[in-house]
């Protein structure tokens, strides 16, 4: 498939242009791989320069929203000369792809830092819906589980002996699965599996193409219908971007398979280690901060495979309560007892640990050997943050190891996209182990555990992902090579920062929007995962149906995935998305939560109204006492068109 | 009427309740509280209502917690200084001087893995250390698949199968792994090494009994202990054993009238020491005492039988009467991932019960439509298995077979990969222990390597024979691992097998190595 060869470098509208093209060519340090890059290099100095020659300062013009093409690598390719000309119909078509990849940024304000404001950690309020709601959700799932029953009943005598199968003994042999444990799949998420594993076809990126399909006998089989639906993507971890099929990762990515065929073909301890995956394990510890670090072909397996190689029986796994499962299985896996403390409750970890230290091991008392508590940077179902600063508080104090799965922190928070230490401004030493995958952000594949050297050395030697499992594959490893460098700005220099703080816009205006509606949104404010709250089980499905009514592919959940009430819906936020595509979510939502009445919000977790002019947020209390209006709290339900209108400004300060 | 009659009756009864309830002390407030609180809101008064029988019931339930039977209570000051003396063990403990020397003697790769690959020391070598039987690795044809693959998807599908992960090249490399091994269904992981540690979980609950072989490689391990099930283990292909298992615990279940899902949890080729299973006697004994089997087939999907389809295909057996088979497609196959193929509700409900397969990032669509298209470059083209066959037969010709006096192979003969472990006259005459054994055959490693020869060991070793299976003790023997590739020269395999022969015999009568390792003092 001979292909021109794109020239991987946008012509990044970033004022610094110039300078970042000397940095580029200074930036040799001898190293193997920067041959991939170097000769686009050379042409991308070239094109940047004449790019400022055309248009002086992407900055101080912004209505020709050069900016627009930083990150979609397409506009590359012509001649900076022609940039006034109507693009050819080829040109136009390659354009309007990079653009469903990843969306234009519209406008140069569109952009935020992800950083603490300063102050710790506060617990995001959880807002309740009326009791009402409550009460008609439990009725909801008695009602299911009673009409379940009795489709039961009938169904296992008279019904398809075919959809009872698996739940009877048969000529011998035990049911394959449990009659009790299958009931909540035959009988509740059978009605909404349609919301589920909707097959898509294409890049993930800002739109994702769904592949069209109709179920006949109630969503127990599907027949594809033969078309296809190009909806926005608001369901995929592409936070910064990466899913994208053109541009410098992929461009590396391809002549990474020409050089190094497909498969590694051998465990890392076997002969599955090559100079990309040293190269990749170098550059990631950099960027996170620590001295060494290794890579896995899974995210997964790196949780299962490194708890076991870190504690032992006679050690204490303190976990947080809503801990993802590979946290889980790799702690059960190691043997050690675990504990589990309240979801980011600090003041339940520290009671947690007196009482673990103080009472030694269940029965004999003997001291523990050590405990490590385990935490997410970002947690997925309730696009909560970790209060890294109150765990490292109590770490001091009470000795003990801290792991912290950085999976969605990673790239998605912080300044310089380094995750939770980065957005907090802690030191990554005081971390013991830094986890991550490579799944999200970097649009790649695998996990990496960043620690000290002599513990990744230890590591490397009785982590079994490392010495049984695949290594990952060379495609995915210059995929994270790529990615890793576009976002400390090594590679293609701007785009990694108009990336992050793209997401950190993205993610407030978002949150800030669906608050003014009117929705019960969960989770802290900087976070690109944004829970919104449905209760009712039948509510799910319907969200799920309307949003792809509108063309808006969304994730929901419910039980077990959560507790049985809070079923949600789930946005995840990207920097591929811009304005226009949050407000098209903003309109759907306002619609959509009319007709179904999610709009629960009591304004107990903001949405509240604009302070009047002159008032400051300082003043906000004195002013409320002079009005009367102490205590009072109105549910925000605020018309769409001002929610667009005040979302970019209000956006950026923090939310109210 | 009955009715009023009745009515008359509840009304006196509650009259009666109310006055009884009046004299308990308190209940003024009590009645109150309820009074105001239904006053303002009546749904509340309901909530609470359920609230303080579900709270009534709580206290009455029995304490489950048994960590408090022995609980000593402490003032806090005592459990501050507790705190303040307490120091925990360093996090990892220091390397041991082999996994130093393993670490240290690591071959990196520079550019691609294949049958001659280059080392970061500058050398060339011949690489018997991968898992790229077929050499597909090269393979352009592949190579272009992948990459107009990459033209479309890009690289990650950022999401697990169950939110928008599912794409349509995953659905089609299950449809063709599952027609080209015979099944009705496939499932795809996106790795090989936690496939069939969560597919073992997935179906086997507490109080599931599975019978497993003594020998089974560690994932599966991982499996069977996360489980939680009843494991019964049967020494290694022994199947007089097995069936000796077997019929225990139907007798058992049988005596108890409970019949619970039963499981073999066994595999093609075995990892660890490289032999055949027999599958007609499996199936034979399976449905005998209604079992279910699960296969794990890392090792022989895509090795064994006329076009790779596995053991099945070499022993002819009907792969629909084995329950699961789970593989690789990662190893010779070159791509990535792993797979469990098998009736439909058995996939069906993996998607939604295995932990790896809803917890974690679908497979990279390249790597997805690689393995399509390996099968494909497979099935049309059988002489490649062919080709590797002949190859392993030299291989064995230089190494197995009484050739080494100081080793055996015990690897099938169709197995790519050779293991060859010291034999038991010289382990017992020299009196070496496990850690002696696994010393000098990375020695024997680094002498092939000197002489151009890329080999590798068993690894793992101290992990799988730890772990808290009872009774499941299988001491793994250190052997060297030998991985046949059909990418040399007949001229090359014999060459590099005889170095290999060299090698050992060179380490073994070394100075040093072959005095007495008589126990200290
Ligand atoms: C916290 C956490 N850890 C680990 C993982 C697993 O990562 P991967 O999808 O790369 O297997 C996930 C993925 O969902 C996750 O959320």
């Amino acid at each position: 498939m001979p292909r021109k060869l794109t020239n991987p470098f946008s012509t990044s509208s970033m004022p610094q242009s110039e300078r970042a093209g000397e940095r580029r060519a200074s930036h040799s340090k001898g190293n193997r791989l920067v041959g991939f890059f170097s000769s686009k290099a050379k042409e991308q100095s070239h094109s940047q320069q004449q790019s400022s020659v055309s248009s002086p300062s992407a900055m101080s013009l912004p209505t020709i929203s050069l900016s627009a093409a930083a990150a979609g690598e397409q506009h590359l390719d012509e001649p900076p000369t022609t940039l006034f000309e109507p693009p050819s119909a080829d040109e136009a078509r390659k354009e309007e792809r990079a653009a469903s990849q990843f969306g234009p940024l519209l406008h140069p304000t569109h952009r935020h830092v992800s950083q603490s404001f300063g102050q710790p950690l506060e617990t995001p309020i959880e807002d309740e819906p009326p009791y009402y709601f409550v009460l008609t959700t439990y009725l909801s799932y008695l009602i299911l589980i009673f009409c379940g029953h009795i489709r039961d009943f009938f169904g296992k005598r008279f019904g398809n002996k075919k959809h009872y199968q698996t739940l009877k003994a048969q000529n011998g042999y035990a049911p394959l699965n449990d009659d009790f444990d299958n009931f909540y799949v035959r009988r509740l998420k059978l009605r909404l599996d349609d919301c589920f594993a909707r097959p898509t076809t294409g890049v993930p990126g800002r739109f994702i193409t769904l592949m069209d399909r109709k179920s006949d006998d109630f969503n127990r089989t599907y027949k594809f219908t033969g078309t296809y639906t190009q909806t926005l993507n608001m369901s995929s971890y592409n936070y910064l971007g990466f899913a994208q099929s053109d541009g410098p990762c992929a461009d590396a990515v391809e002549e990474c398979v020409r050089k190094y065929g497909l498969s590694s073909a051998s465990p890392r301890a076997d002969s599955g280690t090559n100079d990309l995956a040293v190269e990749v394990e170098r550059e990631v510890a950099q960027f996170v901060g620590k001295p060494a670090a290794m890579v896995f072909s899974m995210g997964f397996v790196t949780n299962a495979g490194s708890f076991p190689a870190l504690v032992s029986k006679g050690c204490l796994i303190l976990s947080d309560e809503l801990n993802h499962a590979s946290i889980r299985i790799g702690a059960r896996l190691s043997g050690a007892v675990i504990r589990s403390f309240k979801h980011n409750d600090i003041g339940d970890l520290e009671a947690k640990l007196r009482e673990a230290i103080s009472q030694g091991q269940p029965r004999t008392h003997r001291p523990w050997k050590k405990i490590l508590v385990a935490v997410e940077g970002l947690y997925s179902m309730e696009g909560t943050m970790v209060d890294l600063p109150g765990v490292l508080a109590l770490k001091k104090k009470y000795k003990f190891f801290l792991y912290v799965d950085e999976a969605h922190s990673i790239g998605a928070l912080g300044p310089r996209g380094r995750g939770v230490c980065d957005y907090f401004g802690v030191d990554p030493a005081e971390i013991d182990i830094l986890m991550g995958t490579l799944t999200k952000s970097f649009g790649a594949n695998g996990g990496y555990v960043a620690a000290e050297k002599h513990i990744i050395d230890k590591l490397r030697s009785t982590n079994a992902a490392t010495l049984l499992g695949e290594s990952p594959a060379p495609s995915v490893l210059m995929q994270i090579l790529a990615s890793l460098r576009i976002i400390t700005g090594e590679l293609a220099p701007g785009q990694g920062e108009e990336r992050l703080q793209r997401i950190a816009f993205n993610s407030r205006y978002l949150r800030l929007g669906l608050k003014r509606l009117g929705y019960i949104v969960y989770g802290h404010d900087d976070s690109p995962i944004i829970p919104i709250m449905l209760y009712h089980p039948a509510k799910i499905a319907a969200f799920s149906h309307e949003m792809l009514k509108r063309k808006i592919s969304v994730v929901v959940v419910g039980y077990p995935a959560t507790p049985l009430i809070s079923s949600r819906a789930r946005f995840c936020v990207s920097s591929a998305h811009n304005k226009e595509d949050l407000d098209r979510v903003l309109a759907a939502c306002d619609e959509v939560g009319d007709i179904i009445q999610i709009k629960y919000s009591t304004g107990l977790a903001g949405g509240a109204e604009p302070l009047p002019e002159g008032v400051t947020p300082e003043m906000e209390k004195e002013w409320r006492k002079a009005n009367g209006l102490e205590g009072v709290i109105k549910p925000p339900r605020w018309k769409l068109e001002d929610v667009l209108a005040r979302g970019v400004q209000d956006a950026k300060v923090p939310l109210r | 009427m009955d009715l009023q009659d009745l009515q008359t009756r509840l009304n006196l009864f509650l009259d009666h309740a109310a006055t009884t309830f009046q004299k308990v002390p308190g209940s003024a407030v009590l009645i109150r509280y309820v009074r105001s609180s239904y006053q303002n809101d009546p749904v509340r008064s309901a909530i609470e209502l359920v609230l303080v029988i579900f709270f009534i019931r709580y206290l009455l339930s029995p304490s489950y917690s048994t960590s408090k039977v022995n609980y000593v209570k402490l003032t806090e000051d005592e459990i501050d200084e507790l705190v303040e003396e307490w120091t925990p063990e360093p996090l990892v403990a220091p390397l041991t001087p082999l996994e130093e020397t393993s670490l240290e003697k690591l071959p990196i790769l520079v550019g691609p893995s294949g049958p001659k690959s280059k080392l970061s020391t500058g050398k060339t070598v011949t690489n018997l250390a991968s898992y790229n039987f077929y050499n597909l690795n090269a393979n352009e044809q592949i190579k272009e698949k992948a990459i107009a693959t990459l033209r479309t998807y890009g690289v990650g599908p950022c999401g697990p199968p169950q939110f928008y992960g599912t794409q349509d090249v995953h659905m089609k490399a299950e449809a063709d792994i599952a027609s080209y091994l015979g099944t009705e269904k496939c499932i795809v992981y996106a790795q090989a090494f936690s496939a069939i540690s969560s597919v073992i979980p997935a179906f086997c609950k507490r109080g599931d009994v599975i019978v497993a072989d003594r020998a089974v490689n560690y994932s599966i391990r991982r499996g069977l202990e996360i489980s939680r099930s009843n494991i019964r283990w049967y020494n290694h292909n022994d199947f007089e054993d097995l069936e000796q298992v077997m019929r225990g615990v139907v007798a058992e279940q049988k005596k108890k009238g409970k019949l619970t899902r039963r499981f073999i949890v066994t595999e093609g080729l075995f990892e660890t020491c490289g032999d055949m299973n027999n599958l007609p006697k499996l199936v034979e004994l399976k449905e005998k005492y209604k079992f279910r089997i699960i296969l794990d087939e890392t090792w022989s999907f895509g090795v064994l039988g006329r076009t790779g389809r596995g053991l099945t295909e070499h022993q002819n057996v009907d792969p629909t009467q084995i329950d699961m088979i789970v593989g690789s497609l990662a190893g010779p196959l070159c791509a990535g991932g792993g797979f469990c193929a098998g009736d439909g509700d058995v996939v069906e409900h993996q998607r939604i019960a295995a932990a790896a397969y809803t917890f974690s990032a679908a497979l990279p669509a390249m790597l997805a439509m690689t393995a399509s298209e390996s099968l494909n470059v497979l099935q049309s083209n059988p002489e490649i298995l062919a080709g590797c066959r002949e190859n392993v037969r030299l291989l064995r010709g230089q190494l197995a077979e009484g050739r080494s006096e100081w080793v055996v192979c015990t690897s099938a003969a169709e197995n790519p990969v050779q293991l060859l472990v010291l034999r038991e006259e010289v382990v017992r005459a020299r009196r070496l222990e496990l850690e002696d054994q696994e010393r000098l055959l990375q020695e024997c490693v680094d002498e092939a390597l000197a002489n151009g020869v890329l080999i590798t060991r068993l690894k793992g070793m101290s992990i799988s024979t730890h772990n808290s299976l009872k009774d499941g003790s299988w001491i793994v023997q250190p052997a060297l691992k030998v991985c046949v590739t059909s990418g040399l020269s007949k001229k090359d395999i014999e060459k590099a097998g005889q170095t290999i022969r060299h090698a050992i015999t060179k380490v073994m009568t070394k100075k040093g190595n072959n005095k007495l390792n008589l126990p200290a003092a």
